[in-house]
């Protein structure tokens, strides 16, 4: 071993053999030139096709537009609240399936909101840990089967059973009373707008009830606790702490479920009856705006039945889009929210 | 080896007097804990003393957050957690099954380590408590509200903030708010876990000074990982150490001459 | 005092009791439904389902042309939404950091997953059918096309985003060019997750029914001219259970039991791969 001495280390590094010579052999230009512009293609074409995305929304709304000009020349704002609909005399109205789309929705939230309220307090706050996940996934299922088969279901086995019990118990209660009485007039027919909106209400509970269970989760369980450790039970933690807490996100929850509802085509189809008549009682059939389109599109005759039809589709979309972007932007606020601290 | 104990310096008024024999408001007998099957505490016994405070100290995991949460049935929130022994509160064990947790809660508050205002204004924060319990009218509110944030030593801050939201506070008063909240229900017991060690060294001393106050009037029993607060603020210390309680003595004797090496090696460092 | 707070318990038992209710409302109606279907389906299940072609009005027959022709309007749609989907979700995931298009299209996206499917089907018509002048299976397939887009570019991106950074540097460590860390590493390690996307996708077209309405409408007889009207069963159940026949009401329970099976099948299946790749 050499030693290390002061005047030792000069000759050291002098015995030490010289440092060879790294050459660092640049990329060849062309090489790197081909993958800058395999990298700028390839992020085109991502970028093209998020364009894509972009470029059907408006697509889908020149079109609708586009296709409701003959009905919007003739028609004008009449339209919207006109309750005429006589394709012979071709004079159009949106008035009944305006009413009727937004009355079984109004139905579907009325019915759907508590109950997807509860189901989530029950998920977050009472089921046992094990039990959490099936019961999950079985309100999911809710969400997965297809709307015909609540159209059929409704159909077949909701519908005899409301017309032979339910509707007739109603129109002997609440049908006598003041004011609400007239909602419940009529023949007990099993089909019409409130069977509708009964079904409309089972489709849009899982929805509603998942996100109000996720924001319910993600309450600091440390909030909680200080509410319990004042003494109180649980439907007061839940009633005064984690409700007011989470109110962005439910309430974008139960716009989100609103959406859905709205669109809805195939169950209300089957069950509404299909009646361009304005009825207070809503024991009576009615027309929302997709069962009219899918009732009637198919075999409307001439330009302007036809473009109704689409003016029809065009103030669906508008209504749809509106509430959707809303509850998009109440859930998205609530994401950003969640960075704050109490 | 040398030990500058002299950091620890406690404050006269704090030591308790030798001759007179404190009465016990919480006794804990053969305590012992478990999360599922781990056991989180062996055999705790101690006694808490009436109007006095009890600090609990030791490093992390050591199961004072555990301990001092058996005091109100905290853990009962969660399934899995599981607590056997005797715990006796005004002559009751409230570890037994047939125990109402909300009176029990009402009678031992708790303030937890994070601040944790209720989404609500900082009047609705301390009325929402008294609420549960009393029926007051509008006016006799308006006074607890204001005698308990007097209490807190915030009434100065907030009298013209009680409109507002209490989470537009600061930290050191939002959990004074906290604290407020607390005493508003008028309980003859207060846990606190840990209640400084989110907030400032100013705020800290806020609280720590509303705790020598406070305690004239309350049992208190304190969570704390910080040594010296044990030392400046309570009457008597638990050290504890893996779910056991290795030793429990008024403070100053704890700190000046512990009994067990364990003790001694962690009041002096040694490890932690 | 006393009154007060025995009157709180009483709300708070009360409260939660009614909560009990509504998750027995929601499950008791999943199961009246299901089981309706199945008891209702497997009545009308035969051999013949699968072998002959939808009948007329009054006699019996089979959904085998409405069988192949959702098969293959499902395929198409997949296969034409699917790379839009997964190309437009790396835009999303991968270059959507800066700039205002990808917080734009993450936007509308979620607005398109949510629209009413009619809609869709009534788009479709007016840029397609409406200038062929006729129905077909393309028409379809696009409609359907639509609907997986937004499913499948939600998965994609989620899926990247959960992809840790770590593993990106690496492969740019090597050298490697961007476009291939995205497609061989980033892309290819949550392979599985992407496919469940796909997977969900398949089974939400499955059961939709509007959108084919306007765009394949329906052909009582077997064809395979992707240019024509094609069958499906959707469209075939609408008709039928919407009839007064008999035995097209049994045809159509028979058919929504196939499609609820389909579409369940799916579903299970995306859950079992997700979780697979979740526990690796």
């Amino acid at each position: 071993m050499l030693q290390t001495t002061a005047g030792a280390i000069p000759t050291i590094i002098d015995a030490l053999p010289p440092r060879p010579q790294v050459s660092v052999a640049k990329m060849p230009d062309p090489k790197q030139k081909s993958v800058q512009l395999q990298d700028l293609f390839f992020r085109a074409l991502t970028r093209c096709f998020a364009f894509l995305v972009l470029a059907i929304l408006l697509g889908i709304i020149v079109s609708l537009v586009y296709g409701s000009l003959p009905a919007i020349e003739r028609f004008g704002f009449g339209f919207l609240v006109s309750s005429e609909w006589n394709p012979v005399t071709e004079k159009f109205g949106a008035l009944v399936p305006i009413v009727g789309t937004l009355v079984t929705s109004f139905i579907a939230l009325l019915i759907g909101v508590p109950v997807s309220f509860g189901i989530a307090l029950f998920l977050t706050e009472l089921s046992p840990p094990w039990l959490k996940r099936p019961l999950g996934t079985a309100i999911e299922l809710l969400a997965a089967i297809p709307s015909i088969i609540y159209g059929m279901w409704g159909l077949f086995v909701l519908a005899p059973l409301f017309a032979d019990h339910v509707q007739p118990w109603l129109i002997s209660t609440l049908g006598m009373a003041p004011v609400i009485g007239a909602l419940f007039k009529g023949p007990p027919q099993g089909i019409g707008v409130l069977t509708a909106g009964f079904v409309l209400a089972i489709m849009v509970i899982p929805f509603i009830a998942s996100v109000m269970r996720d924001v319910f989760d993600v309450v600091p369980p440390v909030l909680k606790e200080s509410a319990y450790a004042i003494g109180c039970t649980t439907w007061e933690v839940v009633r005064n702490i984690v409700l007011p807490y989470t109110k962005v996100g439910v309430i974008g929850g139960i716009m989100l479920g609103l959406g859905r509802a709205l669109g809805e085509t195939m169950a209300v189809t089957f069950l509404i009856g299909n009646a361009h008549q304005l009825n207070a009682s809503i024991l009576a059939p009615g027309n929302s705006i997709a069962s009219a389109l899918a009732n009637e599109f198919t075999e409307a005759v001439g330009d302007l039945y036809t473009s109704a039809l689409i003016e029809l589709g065009l103030i669906l979309f508008v209504i749809t889009f509106i509430v959707l972007a809303l509850a998009k932007l109440l859930l998205l606020q609530l994401a950003k929210g969640e960075g704050r601290t109490t | 080896m040398s030990t500058n104990l002299d950091i620890f310096a406690i404050r006269p008024e704090v030591a308790p007097k030798a001759e007179a024999r404190t009465p016990t408001k919480i006794a804990v007998r053969h305590l012992d804990f478990y999360y599922g099957r781990f056991q989180a505490l062996k055999d705790i016994n101690l006694e808490i003393a009436e109007r006095r405070v009890t600090a609990f100290i030791g490093p992390s995991g050591c199961g004072k957050s555990t301990l001092l949460r058996t005091l109100n049935r905290m853990y009962s929130l969660y399934p899995g957690h599981r607590a056997v022994g005797e715990i006796v509160f005004n002559g009751h064990n409230i570890l037994d099954a047939g125990v109402d947790l909300n009176t029990l809660r009402a009678k031992i508050g708790m303030v937890f380590q994070k601040p944790t205002p209720f989404p609500m204004s900082i009047y609705d924060n301390i009325a929402f408590g008294v609420r549960l319990y009393e029926s007051l009218s509008p006016r006799e509110m308006d006074e607890r509200v204001e005698w308990a944030l007097t209490k807190a030593a915030m009434w100065d801050e907030a009298r013209t903030k009680l409109k507002q939201s209490g989470m537009a506070l600061s930290g050191g008063q939002q959990q004074r708010l906290c604290i407020a909240r607390a005493v508003a229900v008028k309980p003859e017991v207060l846990l606190l876990d840990e209640p400084t060690s989110a907030l400032d060294p100013i705020s800290t001393a806020k609280i720590e000074e509303l705790i020598s106050e406070l305690k004239s009037e309350y049992t208190i029993a304190i969570v704390t990982h910080n040594m010296q607060q044990a030392a400046r603020v309570s009457d008597y210390t638990a050290y504890m150490y893996l779910g056991e309680l290795i030793e429990f003595a008024a403070t100053d004797e704890l700190f000046l001459k512990p009994r067990r090496k364990e003790t001694e090696d962690y009041i002096t460092g040694r490890f932690g | 005092m006393r009154s007060l707070y025995s009157r709180r318990l009483f709300v708070n038992r009360f409260n939660l009791f009614m909560s009990l209710l509504t998750m027995a409302f929601g499950l008791a109606f999943l199961f009246w439904i299901l089981f309706t279907l199945f008891a209702a389906g497997f009545n009308a299940f035969s051999a013949d389902l699968f072998t002959q072609m939808t009948p007329p009005p009054g006699s019996k027959g089979g959904l085998l042309n409405a069988i192949v022709g959702s098969l293959l309007m499902a395929a198409m749609g997949t296969a034409i939404g699917t790379p839009i989907g997964i190309l437009a979700g790396i835009y999303l995931g991968e270059y959507g950091s800066r700039g205002w298009l990808a917080p734009c299209t993450r936007f509308i996206n979620d607005i398109l997953l949510s629209a009413p499917s009619i809609i869709i089907g009534l788009f479709i018509y007016e840029i397609y059918v409406f200038r062929v002048g006729h129905f077909s299976a393309w028409a379809g397939a696009l409609a359907l096309a639509l609907i997986v887009i937004p499913v499948v570019v939600r998965t994609t991106e989620n899926m990247l985003r959960l992809v840790p950074d770590s593993l990106r540097e690496a492969a740019v460590a090597l050298g490697t060019p961007q476009w291939k860390v995205i497609v061989k590493v980033t892309l290819r390690s949550v392979r599985a997750g992407v496919i469940t996307g796909v997977l969900l996708a398949v089974a939400r077209i499955s059961g939709e029914t509007a959108p084919l309405l306007f765009t394949s409408l329906n052909n009582q007889f077997w064809t395979t001219d992707l240019n024509a009207p094609m069958a499906n069963l959707p469209v075939v159940i609408f008709q039928f259970a919407m009839s007064p026949y008999k035995d097209w009401q049994e045809l159509a329970w028979a058919g929504a039991l196939l499609i609820t099976l389909a579409v369940l099948v799916l579903n299970v299946m995306a859950r079992v791969l997700f979780r697979q790749t979740a526990t690796k």
